[in-house]
């Protein structure tokens, strides 16, 4: 194994901080940043899931929030009948994620380019109305959840216990999206981005090898979706808006595209650029616009690019 | 239910078609021909509204207000072709989409600065203000008949500008072949500055037929920008023709459900569930529509560069 | 660039100490976006009421915090996180919305804080989801439209059509009026919030039902569309609007004349003849060029003198939650409302009035109490909490 690079010694780095996140937050008497650093590892997990799909597979799904949704309202409804346990909760999210993604997939894969992202886009607009319809769930007012998700081994009432789950979740999220990335099926995948055509030729059925992937994606970021109901005890249609997919493509892009840490840095950044900057001023947004602008024209491999590029410069 | 409400409500349709259209009408040419994915489309539209407020009041003529507003519109865009988005072209639409989102931002707040958060008003002229009978007992507003008539003028404009002029024979030429446009010593750049300028006052039309009945608003662009990227979909990108049909269709669907759709529900639905259900049922309608559209053909109804 | 972030994050961290000889209010509202105009008012008039008690409460300095909810009940609730956790409030006010209020509401009542809205009035904080620490300075939901009904019925109106939009706050105002209006109802449309701005199939539905009155409650920039359209569609001369919270002192500039005659009802109305309203109104339009302050603004300026008078009563000790509560419990300030006691619910059981807008001597458009429609009035919810003091 070669040593680290830059960006390695980074997600190293960032990774034992999140670490360090608890105990520094109760040393420092700061649970604010507890909650903050809680949000950051469950979008981070979201983005991973959709980086699998956006940045590996070139599937530029414009709707990626839904999911998150379908996640919290799994724990927002079940709640709601009380029905709290965890682990029945987390199998009916990813039960109705991968059931959804199966034929929002199945579907939205015939289209390419610009259609696919309305078409994405389309769906999770759907699926954000019938939230908003479903008045005996508060409709757009949404749901308060009144007991949070109970393991049986441990509960999430404890913000320190909710933050290590939502933070194992997320490794456990790289790891799986690494394995992927590295098998025949992510190579399938990547070879399909580049030239679909190509691999369609050499005999691999890339419309099976994309919908599985986008079936993963939805599932995993479900799961995300779990934890964010337990993490504000609120569920509620503003959560699969479609700003908040739009969010999700951000964070992954600005990490970098295609990098396994990418939308760790991509959520970090977002989240505490969102943080800071809103701190500074109301007008955050006058900033925030112009640099997303020239993040896309001037920095294309976004943060993970960045510090890939320190590193050549480095060695060489 | 009775005719004249359906005819009613058909002409309600028809109108938010209209409004639509002159939306759309820039979006599908800026991105059928430069294939570029506008977000801030929306924007100009808000543009175009509060260069419209700010020169009626200034003015004191409601016509002459909205000439110099589509005049503003128009430059804007030209500049924000030249400083950013001249730069996308020949990028991808992933990057089309996060950059011109960042314009978005910043266009909101550019405004909220400057006009301040509370909206502004545009107070119709007598003339335009009162409704007229387009059938005897059936008053209509006489602004919503002249959006179906200003509709339709910048249909039948289009179709003349693209299909039988020589600007237009470039613009159809230079969306299929840029470089041998090129080569033939046309200036493809000002050609595409000047197609985005002519996307710009569109959408600034757009904005101005708007404002007085919406008023004028921070990010009045992206509820609408939303249903305009559906209408340039379901219609097939680059499609003038297929934007016109598409925003009527789209029009008629809102209208239709938002009208109906609480009646319908009510005979198989509590009336509280019923009214509860139709406004997200009758919103959800045109994405179900645009969905089967593209399911059956993936590249909308009039795919532009089928042939 | 991220190590600049975690830099200042850090700093950040470091810099926020918890300050012990002073009094902080947290308020949450909307100052971003089309609806920053309520929230400029509310904080413009907590402002005062500030100036007005000399910057003290009890004896102590007093800070408020303002947090931007940017109209959305996820980041409603994380700024409340913020202010509890980081900011260390006292106290917690404002909540323009009723669906934000309700997803933040239980941050602040968990940590044993005091929750006081300073408009939002959802029917569930009411009843039997009522609390100990959650306290009303406005209205609940039901209340005005209750006044408007019975309003209504006084005018002699038979046939009705409601149109609200499909939010908390939208049904409640619907079911408020036809718990009272006696007449029959002839249609209802629920529309889309907030994204819905043209309401053409609606009004036309209206015309159709040919009704006697034509009852809506649009908020905020809401309120000049429907009424922009209202008067576009020709219904003006047949149907008479009735309107609650759709017409304000923030509306006004923007509806004009198209708002003249328009009858509505509201707890208060800026020209209330009472000591503590006429420095409240006095001394805001000499401060903000001669504008009228809205509705919002009044009950963020009593939100705030609340607060004062029960800081008072426990000498500055704001941290005395249980003192602060019997205190509050008294109301015991000057309501620029007038008359103010809390029910047992924490809402406040006050008048109601008949206003209309009026255009004043000097040309200026603004709201007039022509009649007082209920006195002393209560909500319905009331005898749904199990709440005794």
């Amino acid at each position: 194994m070669k040593s680290l690079d830059a960006r390695g010694w980074t997600a190293l780095a960032l990774i034992l901080l999140l670490v360090a996140v608890p105990p520094l937050a109760r040393t420092f008497d700061q649970n604010f940043y507890l909650l903050l650093f809680t949000r950051v590892v469950i979008m981070t997990t979201a983005a991973i899931s959709l980086n699998l799909i956006l940045g590996y597979g070139g599937m530029v799904s414009f709707g990626h929030a839904m999911y998150v949704g379908i996640g919290a309202y799994a724990v927002g409804i079940s709640s709601f009948h009380g029905l709290n346990d965890g682990w029945a909760q987390m199998a009916l999210a990813m039960a109705v994620a991968a059931v959804a993604a199966l034929a929002i997939g199945a579907m939205s894969l015939r289209t390419k380019g610009v259609y696919f992202i309305m078409i994405t886009l389309a769906f999770a607009q759907m699926i954000y109305f019938v939230a908003v319809g479903l008045s005996r769930y508060g409709g757009d007012d949404g749901l308060t959840v009144k007991r949070r998700s109970d393991f049986g081994l441990f509960g999430l009432k404890d913000p320190a216990v909710l933050y290590y789950v939502a933070l194992a979740v997320m490794l456990a999220a790289l790891w799986l999206s690494w394995r992927m990335v590295n098998s025949r099926f992510g190579l399938v995948l990547r070879g399909a981005k580049s030239n679909d055509r190509r691999m369609a030729a050499i005999g691999f059925a890339t419309y099976r090898y994309r919908l599985a992937g986008f079936v993963v994606a939805g599932t995993m970021c479900a799961v995300a979706g779990v934890l964010l109901a337990n993490f504000s005890d609120f569920v509620s249609p503003a959560t699969m808006h479609w700003t908040r997919s739009g969010d999700l493509i951000v964070m992954v892009v600005l990490g970098g595209m295609g990098s396994l840490f990418g939308p760790l840095f991509g959520t970090v950044a977002f989240l505490l650029l969102e943080e800071v900057l809103s701190g500074i001023t109301e007008a955050w947004q006058i900033i925030f616009g112009p640099l997303l602008l020239a993040l896309v024209l001037y920095a294309r491999g976004g943060i993970d690019g960045l510090l890939a590029k320190r590193t050549e410069r480095g060695d060489g | 239910m009775d005719l004249i409400l359906i005819l009613e409500q058909t002409l309600n349709g028809v109108q938010l078609g209209m409004l639509l259209f002159l939306l759309t009408a820039g979006l599908t040419l800026v991105f059928g021909i430069m294939d570029l994915v506008n977000l801030a489309h929306g924007s100009l539209y808000m543009m175009g509204a509060y260069f419209f407020a700010t020169f009626t009041r200034l003015t004191g003529s409601f016509l002459l207000g909205a000439v110099l507003a589509l005049v503003a519109t128009l430059i804007l865009g030209i500049v924000v072709e030249i400083v950013a988005l001249r730069r996308l072209y020949a990028r991808d639409h992933l990057d089309h989409v996060l950059g011109t989102f960042g314009l978005i931002l910043f266009f909101n707040e550019a405004a909220r600065l400057v006009w301040g958060p509370a909206g502004m008003s545009i107070p119709l002229p007598p003339y335009l203000a009162r409704a007229i009978e387009i059938l005897p007992g059936v008053p209509y507003s006489a602004y919503k008949a002249s959006i179906i008539v200003v509709g339709l003028a910048v249909a039948g404009f289009l179709y003349w500008l693209v299909g039988r002029t020589r600007i237009g024979m470039l613009i159809r030429a230079g969306a299929s072949n840029r470089e041998m446009v090129g080569a033939l010593g046309v200036n493809i750049r000002l050609l595409f500055t000047l197609v985005f300028g002519l996307g710009a006052a569109l959408a600034g039309l757009a904005g101005v037929m708007d404002a007085p009945i919406r008023t004028v608003q921070i990010g009045m662009g992206e509820n609408i920008l939303i249903l305009a990227f559906v209408v340039v979909v379901i219609g097939g990108i680059g499609s003038i023709r297929g934007a016109f049909v598409a925003s009527i269709l789209v029009g008629l669907i809102d209208v239709m459900g938002r009208a109906f759709l609480p009646e319908l529900l009510k005979l198989f639905m509590t009336p509280i569930a019923a009214s509860t259900a139709a406004p997200a049922i009758s919103s959800m309608l045109i994405y179900v529509a645009m969905a089967g559209v593209l399911v059956f053909r993936p590249e909308g109804l009039f795919p532009a560069r089928g042939g | 660039m991220k190590y600049a972030l975690l830099a200042a994050a850090s700093a950040l961290a470091l810099a926020v100490q918890p300050a012990a000889a002073q009094i902080k209010i947290g308020f949450i509202s909307t100052f971003t976006g089309p609806q920053a105009a309520i929230g400029n008012d509310m904080r413009d008039s907590a402002n005062l009421a500030l100036e007005h008690l000399g910057g003290k409460m009890g004896g102590k300095d007093v800070q408020i915090v303002y947090e931007d909810d940017t109209f959305r009940p996820e980041v409603g609730k994380q700024k409340t996180d913020k202010l509890i956790q980081q900011d260390r409030v006292d106290i917690v006010t404002g909540f323009i919305w009723s669906n934000v209020l309700l997803a933040s509401y239980k941050s602040v009542l968990d940590a044993g804080k005091i929750l006081i809205s300073a408009n939002a009035g959802p029917s569930q904080l009411a009843g039997d989801q009522c609390h100990e620490n959650f306290f009303s300075a406005s209205w609940q939901n039901d209340q005005t439209p209750m006044a408007m009904g019975e309003a209504m019925n006084r005018k002699g109106i038979k046939k009705l059509y409601i149109m609200s939009p499909n939010y908390a706050a939208g049904r409640d105002m619907a079911e408020g009026v036809k718990s009272t209006f006696k007449g029959e109802l002839v249609g209802q449309d629920l529309t889309k919030w907030p994204d819905q701005l043209d309401f053409a199939a609606e009004l036309s539905k209206v015309r159709a039902a040919r009704p006697d009155a034509l009852f809506v409650f649009y908020p905020g920039a809401h309120g000049v569309q429907i009424l922009t359209q209202y008067n576009q569609s020709g219904l003006k001369g047949t149907v008479p609007l009735y309107a609650a919270y759709t017409i304000d002192a923030l509306s006004l500039p923007l509806q004009k004349e198209q708002a003249l005659g328009v009858l509505g009802t509201q707890h208060w109305v800026n020209d209330l003849n009472n000591p503590a309203n006429q420095k409240f109104v006095g001394d805001f339009r000499k401060k903000h060029g001669g504008k009228f302050p809205s509705f919002y603004g009044q009950q963020s300026y009593d939100a705030v003198m609340l607060i004062a008078s029960a800081v008072q009563a426990v000498n500055g000790n704001a941290g005395d939650v249980a003192g602060m509560r019997a205190a509050l419990r008294k109301a015991n300030f000057q309501s620029t409302r007038g008359a103010f006691k809390f029910g047992s619910n924490h809402f406040p059981i006050q008048n109601f009035y008949l206003q209309e807008t009026v255009k004043l001597a000097d040309g200026t458009l603004s709201l007039k109490t022509v009649d007082t429609v209920f006195t002393a009035h209560q909500d319905l919810h009331a005898g749904k909490c199990p709440m005794k003091w």
